[in-house]
């Protein structure tokens, strides 16, 4: 078997990030200058440098634990992990990347859930009305949340200074956003 | 009558695993002229050797073609082996049957014909070579040494130890370099001033030795063994017969706020300084570009307070020709500075220094007298933050190398302070610590061990200043990525080593090679470090690469022993394989026409022009001559000459048209 | 030329006050632009988190559509949404099949063509020629400006300032009289998305901001991205809370330091709509 074809059975993690993402995990020595930096990486189980060092074992244990990580959803894409790595490694790609294996895969952590319910509600809120309609985000998020008094004192100020639209505005093209919608999802 | 013997080698299995020896042997014994076609398994052996020895004597051979490797590997082996055998050396061709041939194809018929193709066209070839002579050139045994830092201290000093004369060129007024910059050594810990000052003073008195300070190679022409090399001694402004060196002027200038290059920008100097206290030589030199003299025209309190009379304000630039036979390259490194990183600030910060600022501060001659102390305002720092690795192995910032010394001076750093500040605490954020030479890594764990330095191991994300202190956002990678800050009193960047300022300029004068970062190109990587493409051209110290000083001295050595091995003989032998422009009795003289395209496309500048003359001087004819000194036998001018009036010896149009025809079989 | 502009859902929603200090702007300028019609949202932080293709396709509408309009420059005050345009557009380039599997799901032909500017591109290049002479009322306030992390990252796609220390938005403050103060916090992230899911995330981080203004000095934090804003002004009461202080700084949209310079009144440019009192003006 020649080298080549070898490297084509590797089914890691780092395979399929090297493969959808073009960032080569082996590239990363671990300076940890993205940890340094990350905003988040003391409320995170994994900083960025441990995430790719997970990744670079290719070891199907420290895979799981990397999709299964609260670390990949706390991260916000501030992208500071980037414009200082020596390696110029895309972790935020990265990042992208682990988090929809992560749910396609099903192996997304609990902690994550509220980030999650967030995320799916804004989502939810555009495909019906092509725009962001912020109350429908908010009260979608509580429902899935179940953090029903979360922010309720905001409301009122909101309202009174002209922030909180009670009605969404719907785009002419919101057949066209369905459609969007329909043919990315997977 | 040419008689040609062939020899085809098995080269173990090498060429007989493929090729069928026996088979091709047999069939260019069959060839007019070769009066002798054998095989033998190893032709570059002893036994392999005396067969042809005793081949040329019992053959009367005229010509020898050994089919075997590359001559790349063995044609000086059987050229020596023919001379000794009493055929001219250059009546030797190596036919390569191995990586032309049996390393490149399978075992076939086909395989064997192609080596019969291959030895065929050399034995062609041989039939028309002439037993060319060496050429011999003179060598001027002198060697010039560019840079007097440590290395090319230790090159100088080996050189002219030897017995012969070393003219030694240094840009700045002292020689030194940046091992004079240093307060301690590592792993000694020995006060580098005192170790090298001896060897200063010892090369100002040498016999041998001739020193230019203040002085820059300005250009270089010639060969090995015969360099014309112009050094431009900058003006000094003074006339260093008369100067005492006593150092009054340098008190009186009232210029006195010049950055000092010497303390790296942590001190002052005037306009007329002598760089540092142990100056060799010991004489002031003026700044032009800071003196109020030169600037304004107003001043000249130098001139007035000299006891001497020494100071010449018109003094020119002095321009020198001088016939050198080596030159050897020593001008060492520099290293980045703190404005270099944006992340740390981009030299904005003051307490934010490099490795040599730190050495200033460390030094018991420098602006601080040993203490460490911010440069903000003086204090001393309680809390000092190293960070190893910034600049180095980070393609992001275009240095992907390691510079080597830094882990070594990082804890030289670090201890330091721990022995000048005692209740200080000092941390260093590493990557890795590469301490491989002779007790180093001892040398690292006594400063975590015993000085109790703080070893962190991640690199810094930011630095940024708040309320005079400076807050240091790094990482413990070793406790899985957890952030660590540091609120800092101080930081030292271990920056990377780079080619110093000028490099890539005098590499082109000096025809020297270097790679992407300006770093002077070995010769080989491996088993040629001090010697360059360009030959009579060597290489000592940091100027191939960052290295430490027991390296660059090791390499100045290995260079100087290059240039005694090369002044050892009297003429130098060249391989006489050069283009020669043809030349014929009065009227032609040369079926050249003194076009000269010739001379602008030689990579060597090896053409020169000749006149014939009548004999009262007047000009007949310019035609082309090849310097066969300079020749490298490149071919070029053969095949641009458009009245075909230069050939190439060993590799004549009549040789090639001969390979050619015997490889389409027209013989 | 025809100008665009894509407001993005923050300012047609919870950034009304940036919203109009643009618009105020465009008027006392006398510049015109068109919004993009039928705009859609750029699908912020939560499409690329969930869905790689989607992230592209929504982007790539809105600059199909300003394409077909005949708009070559697009403003985008919104850095999220700048950045989501910026990003795709770059994506878009780089891989052609991408590109036309894109196109095919939007259903529209996309050739990427249009040039977007951010807020302080479109300042730079609109208003400050004739800043000066409209500026009425210099603003002498000590400010730290505030980029927030989409303007300047990542460098290598956006190509706008340089990544550290940046200086594009003190310059625009500096022109109209503000003292823009040495700022290490410029580019560290406010906590971005999770201000509703991590609120205690968004307190943590922004109150460093807002500590680090204060403790320097400054009498207005400047920003230029309304989540920015948002999480700075709408969510101090929380800020304050979490590190059981009153930081009283202001938070101004550097249009509406502008809009003051030039004269207008705090309730033109939306300032009467924030939630920490505006006390300089």
């Amino acid at each position: 078997m020649s080298h080549s074809e070898h490297h084509n059975e590797r089914n890691s993690l780092a395979y399929s990030v090297e493969k959808n993402v073009e960032v080569i995990a082996q590239k990363c020595y671990q300076c940890g200058k993205c940890s340094a930096g990350c905003p988040v990486a003391d409320e995170m189980d994994f900083p960025p440098s441990m995430v790719m060092r997970l990744l670079q074992t290719e070891d199907p244990a420290n895979d799981e634990k990397i999709l299964r990580s609260h670390s990949i959803w706390l991260c916000v894409t501030c992208e500071m992990c980037l414009s200082r790595c020596p390696m110029e490694i895309d972790i935020p790609s990265v990042m992208d990347f682990l988090r929809q294996k992560s749910r396609s895969e099903n192996k997304v952590n609990k902690k994550a859930k509220n980030i999650i319910a967030f995320h799916k509600s804004f989502l939810n809120s555009i495909r019906f009305t092509g725009r962001l309609y912020e109350l429908g985000l908010i009260l979608d998020y509580k429902r899935q949340s179940l953090n029903l008094t979360q922010d309720i004192s905001l409301a009122p100020k909101m309202i009174s200074r002209g922030k909180l639209h009670l009605f969404p505005t719907m785009i002419k093209g919101t057949a066209q956003i369905a459609r969007i919608f329909k043919k990315t999802s997977n | 009558m040419a008689r040609i013997g062939v020899f085809i080698c098995h080269c173990g299995e090498n060429i007989s695993a493929t090729v069928d020896c026996g088979k091709v042997a047999e069939s260019i014994g069959k060839l007019k002229h070769v009066v002798l076609s054998t095989d033998y398994k190893y032709m570059c052996s002893d036994p392999g050797q005396t067969l042809i020895k005793d081949a040329i004597k019992e053959h009367k051979l005229t010509g020898v073609v050994v089919s075997a490797c590359s001559p790349r590997m063995h044609e000086p082996t059987f050229r020596k082996a023919c001379a000794e055998g009493g055929l001219n050396p250059f009546l030797c061709e190596m036919a390569n049957l191995r990586e032309h041939c049996s390393w490149v194809h399978e075992k076939n018929d086909l395989t064997t014909e192609k080596a019969i193709d291959i030895v065929r066209t050399q034995v062609e070839k041989v039939k028309l070579n002439s037993a060319l002579q060496p050429i011999k050139v003179p060598v001027t045994k002198t060697a010039m040494v560019i840079g007097g830092g440590i290395a090319g201290i230790q090159s100088a000093l080996d050189i002219a130890n030897t017995g012969h004369k070393v003219i030694m060129v240094e840009r700045s007024p002292s020689i030194g370099g940046h091992m004079s910059q240093l307060s301690e050594t590592f792993p000694t810990l020995d006060c580098s001033q005192c170790i090298l000052t001896p060897r200063m003073v010892e090369v100002a008195q040498h016999p041998n030795i001739t020193l230019y300070t203040y002085a820059e190679v300005e250009s270089v022409e010639g060969f090995i063994g015969n360099f014309k090399v112009k050094i431009r001694k900058k003006a000094k402004s003074l006339d260093e017969k008369v100067c005492t060196g006593c150092g009054l002027c340098t008190t009186k200038c009232p210029q006195k706020k010049i950055p000092n290059e010497f303390e790296q920008g942590m001190g002052m100097r005037p306009a007329i300084y002598v760089p540092f206290p142990q100056a060799v030589p010991n004489r002031p030199v003026i700044d032009k570009e800071h003196c109020t003299y030169y600037l304004k025209g107003k001043c000249k309190i130098c001139e007035i307070v000299c006891p001497t009379k020494a100071i010449r304000f018109d003094q020119p630039d002095e321009i020198l020709e001088l016939e050198i036979g080596a030159i050897v390259v020593a001008t060492g490194f520099d290293i980045k500075h703190a404005d270099f990183f944006p992340e740390y600030g981009y030299g904005k910060y003051k307490d934010i220094i490099d490795g040599l600022q730190f050495e200033r501060l460390a030094s018991a001659s420098g602006p601080t007298s040993g203490e460490i102390r911010r440069p903000s305002d003086g204090e001393v720092p309680k809390n000092i933050v190293f960070i190893a690795c910034a600049g180095s192995r980070d393609p992001a910032k275009g240095i992907a190398y390691c510079s080597k010394i830094c882990c070594m001076y990082t804890a030289k750093h670090a201890m330091l302070y721990k022995h000048k500040v005692h209740d200080g605490r000092a941390h260093v954020f590493y990557m890795d610590i590469r301490s491989g030479g002779k007790n180093y890594d001892e040398f690292v764990r006594r400063a975590i061990e015993e000085d109790h330095v703080n070893y962190i191991r991640g690199r810094v994300s930011t630095v940024y200043e708040r309320d005079g202190k400076l807050i240091v956002k790094g990482v413990d990678t070793l406790l899985g990525g957890q952030p660590v800050e540091v609120v800092a009193d101080m930081v030292v960047l271990a920056t990377a080593g780079v080619a110093n300022a000028g490099a890539e300029e005098l590499a082109q004068k000096l025809h020297v090679s270097y790679d992407q970062h300006k770093f002077f190109a070995e010769a080989h990587p491996k088993l040629k470090p001090v010697e360059t493409n360009t030959a009579g051209i060597f290489l000592a110290g940091a100027c191939q690469n960052p290295k430490d000083i027991p390296d660059a001295v090791s390499q100045a050595s290995g260079s100087a022993v290059k240039v005694a091995a090369l002044f050892s003989q009297e003429m130098l032998t060249r391989e006489p394989l050069v283009a020669v422009v043809n030349r014929f009795c009065p009227p032609m003289y040369s079926t050249c026409v003194g076009c000269f395209m010739c001379q602008s496309v030689c990579p060597y500048q090896a053409i020169e022009r000749e006149d014939f003359k009548t004999r009262d001087g007047k000009i007949i004819k310019t035609v082309a001559k090849i310097n066969e000194g300079l020749c490298q036998g490149c071919g070029t001018c053969v095949a641009l000459c458009r009245s075909k009036s230069i050939d190439l010896l060993g590799y004549s149009n009549n040789q090639v048209h001969a390979e050619v025809m015997a490889l389409l079989n027209e013989y | 030329m025809k100008v665009g502009i894509y407001p993005g859902c923050s300012l047609t929603g919870s950034a009304r006050d940036y919203n109009e200090s643009v618009f105020a702007l465009a008027e006392a300028f006398g510049l015109e632009f068109t919004q993009v019609p039928d705009w859609n949202c750029c699908g912020a932080t939560a499409a690329h988190n969930l869905n790689k293709e989607l992230s592209l396709a929504l982007p790539a509408r809105i600059l199909a559509i300003a394409e077909k309009n005949g708009l070559e420059e697009i403003i985008v005050p919104c850095a999220a949404c700048y950045s989501r345009l910026v990003v795709t557009q770059h994506e878009l380039k780089k891989d052609p099949e991408l590109k036309n599997r894109i196109s095919e799901v939007i259903e529209m032909d996309y050739r990427g063509t249009s040039k977007i500017l951010n807020v302080i591109e479109w300042i730079d290049k609109y208003i400050i020629p004739k800043l000066e002479e409209k500026t009425v009322k210099p603003f002498n306030y000590k400010v730290a400006c505030y980029y927030g992390c989409l303007l300047v990252r990542p460098n290598k796609i956006l190509n706008y300032d340089r990544v550290e220390d940046p200086q594009s938005l003190d310059i625009v403050m500096n022109k109209i009289g503000a003292t823009p103060i040495d700022y290490p916090y410029k580019t560290e992230c406010c906590g971005a998305g999770l201000s509703i899911s991590r609120t205690d995330i968004v307190s943590k981080l922004s109150g460093k901001i807002i500590e680090d203004a204060e403790h320097r000095g400054a009498e207005a934090i400047v920003v230029a991205c309304p989540m920015c804003h948002s999480n700075l002004d709408m969510r101090r009461p929380d800020i304050n809370k979490y590190w059981k202080t009153e930081f009283k700084i202001p938070v101004i949209f550097v249009t509406q330091a502008i809009g003051l310079a030039i004269g207008l009144s705090p309730e033109k440019v939306g300032l009467k709509r924030h939630f920490v009192d505006v006390t300089i003006s």
